[in-house]
């Protein structure tokens, strides 16, 4: 029962202590499953993102990946209706597949599925068998299950990545390239990646990717599926690669991941590494290209690193002993602590708002230097992260937009990194890997601090 | 794929019109999407949300699955001018063993805790698509929480596939007409209003109680823009209902005039031609010589202040070709005449939910050969945009990298916008968006008018 007293009073309060209110989740610091999928399907060349349940579902995804890329994203929904939900999707998805297949003319359809068609029970592989043998034409189709009630959008993005390569790759000679399952990073992200691997000569298969499809040029005429992506004949021979590099902790111990896949049925080597953010998970990750193109480390990312250290080192004290509150996807968490922790930045919460197995575990193990006193939170949301922040005095918060209300509470700057990145320009750009994005990560987070300093001057120095 | 090879979709065909090729032609709409058809349309969820989200001391939860709740979460333009809860976004986040077990138990717990920490003055609880399918009995639960804690607690019947976003501002309605009568009328003046169908889109309701502070009638309620709950319980004490957004608000308009006899005259404050009309139209009512007075001079302050400006954007953009698609037709008419008044025409206009005589209207309005579609989807959009050849966008989020990635200026108008676009005022910022974006040298160097401009340096050499 509520206390009467509680009652009364003029209406809601300024800023209402929701920490008790746990049964429901509040200001989510995650997404739904099916967008993760969706992202993922845009990464491959010429390929469809479609949707099996409600046109809101599709909508909604849109509207929030556009709001980050700011680029056209279509996705197609079967549009159930209310006969379709009692009498199953069926019709629904055989006509909009044809439509689809006629308008868009794709090489490739990812077939999600959403609550309403999982909890219908829609018999996803029986229905794309129907949809091959009714619809001339009809390009490959992969699905894959995605319910939201089963995850966040990272579970969907990594289920999306596991479904290409089940569904699609098949033997193939061996070839030497190395696959490279980069997760769910920004489009520059993708670009430094796929560069640095072609600076020690590799041929990489990157799955998925959408750095040209959400990040390309303007066009002379619209282009019904924007160029770019990973070719599906490409994904086809990936068992044919030498190793398959899979970033991000969350993946290590996985055995149904796409890496783990791809060794378990064509004897790809799997190899893990901790998202390549900051100075020694990039060494890592540059140590692995090293040797798998058995060539030494090019001259110009030596000296890449090189100026990273040096400017860490002339701006130590400015970020020295900083507490940071960081926020967001459990594997980019995980690499920014580690480069956080390798500034003198404090971590004084860490939280992945999905709920990813062992989050804690993953996260003490990846960084053995975080401080033992560090809190970390799994599943939480902004409630969560609100009212541990409010008792830690954070200096900045590292993460995405959904984090400004909580800064502008607080009165501390907001890192921008991860997604979504929807109040400012570029967000889709930020580049969070290798020794560059480590650069501009630094530069970002000592000029933000300096830029404080200045602003709460009542002297206001132009020479710091 | 150029755009001159995007078909439309058989299903489609009716749904898009050449305006004056045949004067009886009828536009196909009120129907569902079709499958595939990647329409800019949402859900009845959408529908729902997005009426009573302004509605800012009353506490929204949606039951469902986190996506519903997190994709709306201070997305909008929506203002408070008091408290701000309505800018949360609470879900009970529903499970796997939720949706085995029933999320009966979880919702009440969830609307017990938050609504002993929030103090709202009323609940809104949002069925999403699988509280329908695992056959939640949402309407108990409130019921239930409603006794508990004395403020209402309000079902919102609105599962995404149960029809059209078009019924979802229906199940809006019927939530909202739960708290209609509850209230006392005494002290309403008989010169008042409640204005439906105005959101307070980055600030427009206060502009418009402005306008109606100085005709001196009375806005008991704005449904649902700064909505307040003891507000919306007391507006069927007032004695007429503008509707702005006639689209979400008919329903409860026609509600009103049925059981409490208020008479509902539609208007729109976009433009300042449609802007007037309302203002005069409202005073008309009343049939008060002095409140007619008060109208005019408004109108002519306020014009004689913004037009001089208003003619230099006019001089500028004079010739420049337009395209609209916006959710409500009757928006669509505002923006029209809005355009024209800056010497624009509209070469495309669209809705995703207008009816048959929307698009009469819109037939009668727009010139000939202006392409009128319904339920539209980003192909045709980009296939006409092209055809056309406009040099602006009217929209949403979702059509503006159509608008972007063709070289085509942009103007958002849709719930999500920033900009007061309403009024006197909000004609202003409506011609400077628009001369912004239409005349940013930006576009030289994209790829279809830097061809353009290329050729047409070469014709003159």
């Amino acid at each position: 029962m509520i206390d009467e007293a509680d009652l009364l009073g003029d209406g809601p309060p300024a800023s209402p202590d929701l920490s008790h209110c746990t049964a429901a989740t509040r200001n989510a610091c995650k997404l739904c499953t099916p967008l993760g999928a969706c992202l993922v399907f845009r990464g491959v060349r010429g390929a469809l993102p479609f949707l099996h349940g409600s046109q809101g579902c599709s909508t909604y995804i849109r509207r929030y990946l556009i709001s980050h890329f700011r680029e056209p994203m279509d996705i197609a929904a079967s549009n159930f209706s209310e006969d379709t939900a009692v009498f199953g999707g069926e019709k629904n998805l055989l006509a909009g597949m044809a439509n689809v297949t006629r308008q868009y003319q794709p090489e490739m359809i990812g077939l999600a599925t959403t609550c309403l068609s999982e909890t219908i029970g829609e018999d996803m592989p029986a229905l794309v068998q129907k949809c091959q043998q009714n619809i001339a034409d009809l390009p490959p189709v992969v699905h894959v299950s995605t319910a939201s009630y089963r995850g966040s959008h990272m579970d969907g993005f990594h289920d999306a990545v596991t479904a290409l390569v089940s569904q699609l790759v098949t033997d193939a000679l061996p070839h030497g390239a190395v696959n490279l399952l980069p997760g769910m990073v920004s489009t520059a992200d993708l670009r430094h990646l796929r560069e640095l691997a072609e600076r020690f000569g590799l041929n990489v298969t990157m799955l998925p990717d959408y750095s040209d499809t959400l990040d390309g040029s303007t066009w002379a005429d619209y282009e019904a599926l924007p160029s770019g992506g990973t070719p599906v004949a490409a994904i086809r021979t990936m068992s044919g690669a030498q190793a398959t590099l899979e970033l991000g902790d969350s993946l290590r111990g996985n055995t149904k991941s796409a890496a783990s896949l791809l060794e378990t049925r064509f004897g790809v080597e799997k190899i893990s590494l901790t998202l390549p953010v900051g100075i020694q998970a990039t060494d890592e990750f540059i140590a692995e290209l090293s040797r798998l193109s058995g060539r030494d480390i090019p001259a110009d990312i030596t000296a890449e690193r090189g100026r990273l250290i040096d400017s860490m080192v002339d701006a130590h004290k400015i970020v020295f002993g900083k507490r940071a509150v960081v926020f967001g996807e459990a594997d980019l968490v995980i690499g920014l602590t580690a480069f956080l922790c390798e500034i003198g930045v404090q971590p004084v919460l860490c939280v992945c708002g999905g709920k990813t197995n062992h989050f804690d575990v993953l996260l003490r193990s990846a960084v053995p230097e975080l401080p033992g006193d560090t809190l970390i939170r799994n599943g939480a949301d902004f409630a969560d992260i609100t009212h541990e922040a409010r008792q830690l005095t954070p200096d900045l918060l590292i993460g995405n937009s959904k984090g400004y209300g909580l800064a502008r509470e607080l009165d501390i700057p907001l890192i921008r990194t991860g997604f979504p990145i929807h109040d400012r320009i570029g967000g889709q750009r930020v580049l969070h890997l290798g020794y560059r994005g480590a650069q501009a990560l630094f530069d970002d987070l000592a000029n933000t601090l300096l830029a404080r300093k200045q602003q709460t001057s009542t002297i206001g120095y132009s020479y710091l | 794929m150029s755009h001159q090879a995007i078909n439309i979709l058989d299903d489609r065909s009716g749904q898009v019109l050449r305006n004056g090729q045949d004067p009886t032609a009828k536009i196909a709409c009120d129907k569902p999407s079709a499958a595939g058809s990647v329409s800019q349309r949402a859900c009845v969820f959408c529908g729902a949300r997005v009426v009573l989200y302004p509605i800012a001391d009353a506490l929204h939860v949606v039951h469902g699955p986190i996506g519903c709740a997190a994709y709306t979460w201070d997305i909008r333009g929506a203002q408070s001018s008091g408290p701000q809860l309505h800018r949360n976004s609470f879900s009970t986040d529903l499970q796997e063993k939720d949706v085995i077990f029933g999320g009966e138990k979880k919702l009440t717990a969830a609307l017990r805790e938050l609504i002993a920490a929030c103090r709202p003055k009323a609940a809104f609880v949002y069925s999403t698509c699988i509280t329908g399918i695992i056959g939640d009995d949402v309407g108990a639960v409130c019921k239930t929480l409603a006794e508990e804690t004395g403020i209402p607690v309000i079902p919102v019947e609105s599962p995404g596939f149960s029809g059209t976003k078009k019924d979802g501002y229906r199940a809006a309605c019927d939530a909202l007409y739960q708290l209609v009568g509850t209230g006392s009328t005494e002290g309403i003046s008989k010169h008042s209003i409640n204005l439906l169908g105005e959101f307070n889109i980055a600030g427009e309701t206060y502009m418009m109680k402005d306008y109606f502070k100085r005709l001196g009638i009375e806005v008991v309620s704005c449904i649902t823009g700064d909505g307040r709950v003891d507000e919306l319980r007391r507006c069927h004490g007032a004695k007429l209902n503008l509707v702005q957004c006639s689209g979400s608000m008919l329903h409860l308009a026609k509600r009103l005039e049925t059981d409490y006899q208020i008479p509902f005259r539609r208007i729109s404050f976009f433009g300042i031609e449609d802007t007037a009309a309302a203002l005069y139209d409202a005073a008309g009512v009343f049939g008060d010589p002095e409140i007619e007075q008060r109208a005019r001079n408004l109108v002519s302050l306020e014009l004689a202040r913004i037009q001089p400006e208003l003619r230099r954007y006019r001089k500028i953009l004079k010739g420049k070709k337009a395209a609209i698609y916006v959710g409500g037709a009757f928006k669509a008419f505002s923006l029209v005449r809005a355009l024209r008044t800056l010497g624009m025409k509209t070469a495309l206009v669209g809705s995703q939910t207008g009816n048959p005589q929307d698009y009469q209207q819109l037939k009668e309005l727009c010139d000939p050969g202006t392409v009128i579609v319904d339920d539209s989807n980003p192909l045709e959009l980009a296939k006409f945009c092209l055809e056309q050849d406009v040099d602006l966008f009217i929209g949403g989020v979702k059509e503006r990298p159509i608008a972007y990635k063709l070289g085509i200026g942009f103007c958002d108008h849709n719930h999500e916008r920033k900009e007061a676009l309403a009024g006197f005022e909000g004609m202003v910022n409506f011609a400077k968006e628009v001369h912004a974006s239409v005349m940013s040298p930006v576009w030289k160097f994209v790829p279809r008018r830097a061809k353009r401009l290329s050729t047409k340096k070469k014709e003159a050499a």
